[in-house]
């Protein structure tokens, strides 16, 4: 491909990583005030669920990979497993489910 | 409390690793079938690192689509990352400006819930570091990989890994939620507000995660502080 394509990528990363940079290094040693502070401490936890739901139910075309791999991840993430055995455990749930179904 | 170290941070970041794995194989392999070189492709992923958008950029390529309309479309889906640095900066140690401005470059949607569901108080940068070097050693590489051997892995085992990335949320998400309503109604609140997004179609997927977890987040905060002062 030509010059274009080399400028597109540049473009890309800049605006990629813009968004990325600004926050980390302006708020260095700044103090917000706490109403955001709070706001800002919730955001991980509601980043998850939004992240999770609905995306999950369609990483594949039977909606059953998505409900069954996540209630996998759910029952063994309850069990108090840490995060690397929940991820190899859904995975091996599913490839049984993908193999008989 | 856990040891905050530059392996501990490596073995945080390796479920990233593997959950990325498929992803960038796939990505490494469409990008060969849009026509891309090895080094094109892998230049994406080296200097642009952002999964969703290199996907979208792969089909808006295909259709012929002009190239600052793709830097554009970037943008757009990619802000949302704004967010989660903002909220990362209350999780990270004080550091200099310009270790900052070079792990900043790491932080993806996974980096980042890896990061700030940690317990415990701040992370420290060398932490931050491990969690990030392998996620991003394994979306390179594997892109890399991809394009190479221009084949997927078998389909069983391909659908089987597409749970990986949901199921490290909700790995990192369950202990969290244990005992904990306030947590609890931050994911389900956010994740209500953005499947009205999704099945009305009224935002992009970027703009539907960035506005639902605002929204979740603001509404929490202004609850319980009511309760807080009742």
């Amino acid at each position: 491909m030509e010059a274009w394509y080399w400028w597109m990528i540049a473009g890309m990363a800049i605006v990629t990583y813009l968004p990325r940079a600004i926050p980390l290094t302006f708020l260095e040693g700044r103090e917000l005030p706490e109403a955001v502070q709070n706001v800002l401490r919730n955001i991980p936890f509601a980043v998850l669920g939004a992240l999770i739901f609905p995306a999950v139910l369609f990483i594949q075309e039977d909606i059953w990979f998505g409900i069954i791999g996540a209630a996998a991840a759910v029952g063994i993430a309850l069990l108090g497993a840490n995060v690397m055995f929940v991820v190899l455990g859904s995975i091996a749930v599913l490839a049984v489910y993908s193999v008989f179904f | 409390m856990e040891n905050r170290s530059f392996i501990s941070g490596l073995k945080a970041g390796s479920s990233i690793a593997i959950g990325y794995f498929p992803v960038a194989l796939t990505f490494g392999l469409l990008a060969k079938t849009a026509g891309l070189s090895l080094l094109e492709a892998t230049a994406m992923s080296i200097f642009v690192y952002a999964g969703a958008a290199q996907y979208i950029t792969l089909s808006l390529l295909t259709a012929g689509v002009s190239p600052l309309l793709i830097v554009i479309n970037t943008f757009i889906v990619n802000i949302r990352h704004f967010l989660m640095t903002a909220s990362l900066n209350e999780k990270m140690q004080p550091d200099a400006k310009w270790k900052k401005a070079i792990y900043a470059f790491g932080i993806t949607d996974e980096s980042f819930t890896v990061l700030a569901t940690q317990k415990g108080g701040k992370l420290k940068t060398v932490y931050a570091a491990g969690v990030i070097i392998i996620a991003y050693a394994s979306w390179v590489v594997f892109t890399a990989v991809g394009h190479l051997i221009g084949a997927n892995l078998p389909a069983f085992l391909q659908a089987a890994m597409s749970i990986a990335l949901y199921a490290m949320f909700i790995g990192l998400l369950i202990p969290s939620v244990k005992g904990n309503r306030k947590v609890l109604s931050l994911a389900l609140i956010a994740a209500i507000i953005n499947s009205f997004f999704y099945f009305t179609g009224l935002l992009s997927t970027g703009w539907a995660i960035l506005v639902s977890t605002l929204a979740s987040a603001i509404f929490i905060e202004i609850i319980s502080s009511k309760r807080g002062k009742a």
